[in-house]
């Protein structure tokens, strides 16, 4: 089935979202639609699905125009659509969240569901999803949960699937499953939209791929084309996907953590006597597979785990059993591994956030009793400084996008007096030139000779910043390696996997 | 309005005679509306009626009635709305209430102190009492983890029976009584008069819009409120930052049991002057309806508390100069603060619900 689009236009105020976008999908076709955060590329497929109403443009479904109002319109014209936040029922199983609004009663209105369970043995046997109909969703890994979206879609006989950024929860593993999923389904004869800002999943399995930028189709790429080609066709300008690394002298070891031991609260250690230091001038890179013990040393390092064993010592002062607040002065940046939930306070304004740290100090406060006018002004000298991009340092941080958030943490963190950077998976979820500014700001860091430590779980980032890395499999640093290491032999040591 | 005019219409026995013909009935069911709610402005506000020839100012007697049952619920209301911006859900205003009111009228009856110095040792004793409950609770749920809810309900029990048991001591029961009241307070202690003695409006209104100040103050200028504010939206991201949780929710409780403490003292020292065991009211629990009223708003949480205050007034005028029963009365009261409140109340309890989905997601979708 082939999908068209002509003319799509939309704005919410003054901002067009889509203006004018016209796409092509053909049968049995991969076609990615690749832009940055707040391109315009949900609200295109908003618009497809019927969730949103264009001002103006068709959709044609097998050169046929379409009139779609709302979801069920798109799905008995054969579109579905995976969305990025799965709509499944956590205490339900498999069978009964894809029957959902699609109820048959049997004898005595009892829930018939032997039908559907037939239809979803089949299509995972078919496509090889390995779904058990009678599985509780709130058990499942977030890859299978997917492959139940996507079941539901088929079972409601789309031809068109609609995947929105459906790799940003996957694990790489998961990541590489979906793609052959993919694959399998084209060859299938389903078209398939993929919404994504990846470009390597890109590269690996679109047929052709659009560009969106600013609302706009701003060209057409064949998988052939470079990361580097694409990325600057994304953001608008060359893009150094690779960051410049100079060569760096390297100093006195500032962070030397000994023995460092964490428990959860029965007492099963999550970090087993880890030992690492950082020097002046160097990014330490923690590599790992999510959920390995990572998060758990990163947020040690300002005491926000309880159960702490072993010793931290900054510069020669333990810091173990400090508060945050003290850990943080004793010169710690740290950027958290999630922004919305522990960096960023999302009602609060842009200028509250950027002084959550140091509000109760001069100029920000004398005594108890704050200066808003200094708070304004202090945070219009940051966001010029780490070119934020806002309206008004009054406004909502949740008014901003991910990449304008995570500088806003950047900027607080760093505005201190500060001897070491601690950055947790600083750039989740960002999109490339968001990414830049950040990878640039942290080499920055460590060419002004502070301590790096850099917690990752992309292997393109740690091999891009560090200049040493560290393996982390379950709770255990499983090797020390220089940066030169290959990318195979990193991921091999994520796996758990040591060379003799 | 309407609905409450729909109620009146069909609960007036007059109005009920003329059933049989729509005109009349209609015209009937107009006049019982047009009076019930003329009597609850008369009643709240001003009428005419009351002022003598000697004194045509006596006419704003209600307005003066709606102030004096404002006052202690503006301090109680600040109580909650204070807590709340915190995310502290203080059901406890209650019982930090009758504290307030314990200790200002066991200084007002028992110590003999000059004037102006017995009052304010009356008012600060007062406060101290509502700042160690509110400050209990604080503690209780920033060392244990207890839920504020639970623990505030369970403490307003035990302060209303140990006012109860209170009232049985020699110590707090008047002399030549049986039943259980308390002495009145002494006239040094009461909170001096505004408007001469015609009227009961005191002082106690503008301890009320001060502590509406302060604590505007408080939230918006300072850094302690800053604090409030931050681990009330994002407790996670308030302790990343380094803000002390269990500090913050001890002080903002102390300082919420404060102003509902000083609330029961404005009351006993202010209209009441003898405790019993009905006190308190039920200025805790309205607390709690005002202070979602005014959006947890120090400026809010005055406005509502007036409308509550003139209502409670009003609901009395209502009563005794039209045939609407006391019931249809309170009926009518429960109407408007719920068409009022409803949109905030809705906002509120999806927003609770929002948070918890986003964090559900969050966990089993990133952390996986």
């Amino acid at each position: 089935m082939s999908l068209e689009l002509r003319g799509i236009t939309k704005s919410f105020g003054a901002l067009v979202a889509n203006d004018g976008i016209d796409l092509r999908v053909e049968t049995g076709e991969i076609h990615a639609i690749l832009g940055e955060n707040g391109a315009g590329k949900s609200t295109l497929m908003n618009i497809v699905y019927g969730l949103v109403a264009p001002d103006s443009g068709q959709i044609l479904v097998n050169d046929v125009e379409k009139i779609i109002k709302e979801p069920s319109d798109a799905l008995a014209s054969g579109i579905g659509m995976v969305h990025q936040h799965f709509m499944l029922v956590p205490v339900f199983t498999v069978a009964e969240n894809i029957v959902l609004g699609h109820e048959k009663s049997g004898f005595a209105g009892r829930l018939d569901l032997n039908d559907v369970r037939a239809r979803i043995k089949d299509v995972s046997d078919r496509f090889n999803f390995d779904v058990n109909p009678d599985d509780l969703i709130e058990g499942l890994p977030v890859g299978v949960q997917q492959r139940v979206e996507i079941i539901r879609a088929l079972i409601y006989d789309a031809k068109v699937l609609i995947l929105d950024e459906p790799t940003a929860v996957l694990t790489p593993q998961e990541t590489d499953d979906l793609l052959k999923i993919m694959k399998e389904l084209k060859s299938q004869g389903t078209s398939i939209i993929f919404i994504t800002h990846k470009l390597r999943e890109v590269k690996a399995v679109a047929d052709r791929i659009t560009i969106i930028r600013r609302g706009k189709v701003v060209g057409n790429a064949s998988p052939d084309a470079s990361q580097d080609e694409l990325a600057s066709l994304m953001v608008g300008r060359p893009v150094e996907l690779a960051p410049d690394k100079k060569e760096h002298p390297i100093g006195a070891p500032i962070l030397k953590v000994s023995d460092l031991t964490i428990r959860d609260i029965t007492g099963r250690p999550l970090v087993n006597n880890v030992n690492f230091e950082v020097k002046a001038g160097e990014v330490l890179a923690i590599a790992g597979v999510q959920g390995n013990g990572q998060s758990e040393v990163a947020r040690a390092m300002v005491n926000l785990e309880n159960l702490v064993e072993g010793s931290i010592l900054l510069d020669g002062k333990e810091i173990i059993g400090l508060s945050v607040r003290d850990s943080l002065r004793e010169g710690i940046a740290f950027v958290p591994e999630s922004r919305e939930l522990d960096g960023l306070i999302a009602s609060m304004s842009i200028a509250e956030n950027l002084i959550l740290d140091l509000h109760d100090l001069p100029p920000y406060a004398k005594g108890i009793q704050m200066s808003p006018a200094t708070v304004l002004s202090e945070a219009e000298k940051r966001t010029v400084e780490f070119d934020i991009r806002l309206q008004s340092v009054q406004d909502p941080i949740s008014s901003l996008s991910g990449g304008n958030k995570q500088k806003v943490v950047l900027a607080r963190e760093l505005s201190r007096p500060v001897k070491m950077l601690v950055a947790s998976q600083p750039t989740r979820g960002l999109d490339v030139g968001s990414i830049e500014f950040v990878h640039k700001r942290i080499l920055e860091e460590r060419d002004a000779g502070r301590a790096v430590l850099l917690f990752s779980t992309e292997l393109d980032e740690v091999l891009a910043l560090a200049d040493r890395i560290a393996v982390m499999y379950r709770g255990e640093i499983l090797a020390i390696v220089p940066a030169g290491v290959s990318a195979q032999e990193l991921g091999l040591l994520m796996a758990g996997v040591v060379h003799a | 309005m309407f609905f409450g005019g729909l109620l009146i219409t069909f609960s007036d026995s007059t109005v009920l005679k003329h059933i049989g013909h729509p005109i009349a009935f209609v015209k009937a069911g107009g006049v019982a509306v047009w009076q019930s709610y003329l009597a609850l402005f008369q009643g709240s506000i001003y009428n005419p009626s009351l002022a003598t020839p000697h004194d045509s100012l006596l006419a704003w007697y209600p307005l003066s009635e709606t102030l004096v049952s404002a006052a202690p619920l503006i301090l109680a209301g600040l109580a909650v709305a204070l807590a709340f911006r915190a995310g502290l859900f203080n059901i406890g205003a209650q019982g930090q209430f009758i504290f307030g009111s314990i200790a200002a009228s066991y200084v007002g009856f028992h110590f003999h102190l000059p004037v102006g110095l017995h009052v304010l040792v009356a008012i600060i004793m007062a406060i101290i009492a509502g700042a160690l409950w509110g400050g209990l609770v604080g503690l209780l749920k920033a060392r244990t983890g207890a839920h504020e809810v639970i623990v505030t309900i369970m403490l307003n029990y035990v302060a209303l029976y140990f006012l109860m048991w209170l009232l049985g001591t020699t110590a707090f029961l008047r002399p030549g009584r049986r039943d259980p009241i308390s002495p009145d307070v002494l006239p040094s202690a009461k909170l001096p008069l505004l408007a001469g003695n015609n009227y009961r409006v005191n002082l106690g209104i503008f301890i009320a819009i001060a502590a509406a100040v302060f604590v505007w103050w408080l939230l918006s200028r300072s850094t302690w409120g800053f604090r409030f504010r931050a681990v009330g939206a994002n407790t996670a991201a308030a302790k990343t930052a380094g803000i002390s949780v269990p500090f913050v929710m001890t002080s903002v409780m102390a300082i919420s049991g404060a102003l509902a403490g000083l609330g029961g003292a404005v009351h006993v020292l202010g209209s009441d002057f003898s405790l019993t065991s009905g006190t308190a009211g039920n200025f805790g629990f309205d607390a709690i309806t005002v202070a979602l009223l005014g959006r947890a708003q120090p400026m809010g949480t005055v406005f509502a508390s007036l409308l509550f205050g003139a209502l409670r007034a009003g609901g009395g005028t209502m009563q005794a100069n039209t045939t609407t029963p006391i019931d249809i009365v309170l009926v009518i009261q429960a109407l408007v603060v719920l068409f009022i409140a409803a949109p905030s109340v809705v906002k509120w309890v999806f927003r609770l619900k929002n948070l918890k989905t986003t964090g559900e997601l969050a966990a089993k979708g990133w952390n996986g």
